[in-house]
């Protein structure tokens, strides 16, 4: 059965009459209306968790490209020295936007969360910290390790790409299977309604057999049969994504502490997409019933 | 209006009818009776688009039955009226609107019939029964109402199948009054019944040709019944 604009409208506008036809149920729709709702529901967690996956691979993968560390692990007496002769062969290395050692204060931020602000650095051997910024070219690391090598022994290069690689893998992978998820729960309001029709179409036989005796046609009883799932599955899932988006708005905030899990949730134009949630469920509805109502009416007189 | 060419059908076993040939003229009243069980009902359905013939064609106004589509059928379903056996109706809606369901299947707005409908419900008897729910009626009361139903497009064909099997003889009466009334204004007439003391007493109203079902095939019976 194809959507035509006149079957939209009906669906939309309704038509009192034909919707009489086929008597009210209570108890099954309010099972549909919740079946549809909770499907909502955890599509939209589903669909945050894709998007904040996916930002996360982004950040990771773009900022922590571009920047690399450099580790000064040397006696306290010699550290300034070689944090010097380390800056003063980046300065020449090709591929090198940007480099400079990070301050005493920094590093103690930097450690502060494991042992706390009061650390007093100097009484012990933490090694320098060297910030390097990449240009988009990036620069030849095996190159500048050898370099490192011969005049700082005490230097380490860490590109990040070691640890990087797998976490952006993994987030990934999460973005993957959100989708998948958001996916699998858009099959399952199809298979749900698709019981759920067929259920009423079974239950009104009767119904169906005496519109067919005074000359409805097909097109006639299915519309009452879709109009209703249609509408239900839409009223249902525009409550639960509603109820979902709250929930995802209520969580903390995004903030530096807090990490990823802070992070769940919609930014900018991704607001917009929980909304598209309600109008798949309303068509996939639609769809479902469709094709059910076709299969039952055909195998009667 | 309804011809029937050769016509055999058999339900998986055997054959139930074979070799059927009729025709029904526009405006003619015909009984269709036979013992329980020879047929009747199948050849009714066979009028109605509801069964396909085993072998045979089957003409309904001028269209040949194999060819049409399931909308096609719904289309001829408003030009015929049929009253079924035990007549189905649907239990949430009252009566009036069980009578103009066909008008609101059709698309025709029920209020526009207005007057008709009022003219109806009083011919069948069932005015202070409109807003009644159809499990609330007699068996007379519920044949009445589906006549009406069956009558309210104007149809030019009425198949009534056993239309008096449960109602006693004086509503028997009084609905084959309402039938051949209904063939006086033009529509053609089959109403199949086992009742012979119906036939009887229809013969004096109305001229109506008996055809019987006998040994798979119809015949038509002779003035002695």
């Amino acid at each position: 059965m194809s959507i035509t604009r006149k079957d939209l409208r009906r669906i939309v506008l309704g038509d009192r009459q034909a919707d009489r036809v086929v008597p009210p149920t209570g108890f099954t729709a309010q099972l549909t209306l919740f079946a549809a709702g909770a499907m909502a529901f955890l599509a939209v967690f589903a669909m945050a968790l894709s998007l904040a996956s996916g930002r996360l691979a982004a950040r990771w993968g773009d900022e922590l490209a571009r920047s690399s560390t450099i580790r000064i692990v040397a006696p306290l007496d010699q550290r300034a020295a070689q944090t010097e002769a380390a800056l003063r062969i980046l300065e020449t290395t090709a591929g090198v936007a940007f480099a400079r050692a990070l301050s005493d204060e920094e590093q103690q931020d930097l450690l502060a969360p494991w042992f706390g602000a009061d650390l007093d650095l100097q009484t012990l051997p933490v090694p320098r910290l060297i910030e390097v910024i990449e240009e988009d070219s990036g620069f030849d690391a095996a190159g500048l390790r050898l370099r490192l090598a011969a005049e700082v022994p005490g230097a380490v290069l860490d590109d990040h790409s070691r640890w990087r690689a797998p976490l952006v893998q993994a987030a990934n992978r999460l973005k993957l299977l959100g989708w998948l998820s958001a996916g699998l729960l858009g099959l399952t309001i199809a298979a749900m309604i698709t019981l759920a029709a067929n259920a009423a179409l079974a239950a009104n036989a009767q119904v169906i057999a005496v519109l067919r005796l005074v000359g409805a046609t097909d097109r006639y009883i299915a519309q009452a049969f879709i109009r209703r799932f249609t509408l239900r599955a839409f009223g249902g899932a525009v409550v639960g994504s509603v109820l979902a988006m709250t929930a995802v708005l209520l969580l903390p905030a995004a903030s530096d502490t807090g990490g990823f899990l802070t992070g769940l949730g919609f930014q900018g134009w991704h607001w917009f997409l929980p909304f598209t949630i309600p109008v798949l469920a309303g068509a996939v509805a639609f769809l479902a019933t469709g094709a059910a109502a076709g299969r039952a009416l055909k195998r009667l007189a | 209006m309804i011809e029937l060419e050769n016509v055999a059908y058999s339900y998986g076993g055997g054959a139930l009818l074979s070799d059927i040939s009729l025709k029904l003229a526009p405006g003619s009243f015909h009984f269709l009776t036979g013992p329980s069980g020879a047929g009747k009902t199948t050849l009714l359905k066979l009028c109605y688009g509801a069964l396909l013939p085993t072998s045979g064609d089957v003409t309904l106004f001028a269209d040949d039955l194999r060819g049409l589509e399931r909308d096609d059928i719904a289309m001829l379903r408003r030009r015929m009226g049929v009253v079924h056996q035990d007549c189905q109706f649907l239990n949430h809606l009252s009566v009036t609107e069980n009578i103009a369901l066909p008008l609101r299947v059709s698309g025709r707005h029920a209020e526009a019939a207005g007057d008709d409908l009022t003219e109806l419900m009083a011919w069948v008897g069932l005015t202070h029964r409109a807003d009644a729910l159809p499990p609330e009626l007699s068996g007379g009361e519920r044949q009445r109402a589906a006549l009406a139903r069956a009558v309210i497009m104007s149809p030019d064909v009425i198949l009534a199948d056993e239309p008096t099997g449960n109602v006693d003889w004086e509503m028997s009466q009084r609905l084959l009054r309402l039938l051949v009334e209904l063939n006086k204004m033009g529509k053609t007439v089959l109403v199949a019944t086992h009742d012979l003391s119906l036939i009887r007493a229809a013969k004096s109203q109305v001229q109506a040709r008996v055809l019987r079902i006998a040994n798979q095939r119809v015949q038509l019976a002779g003035a002695d019944l």
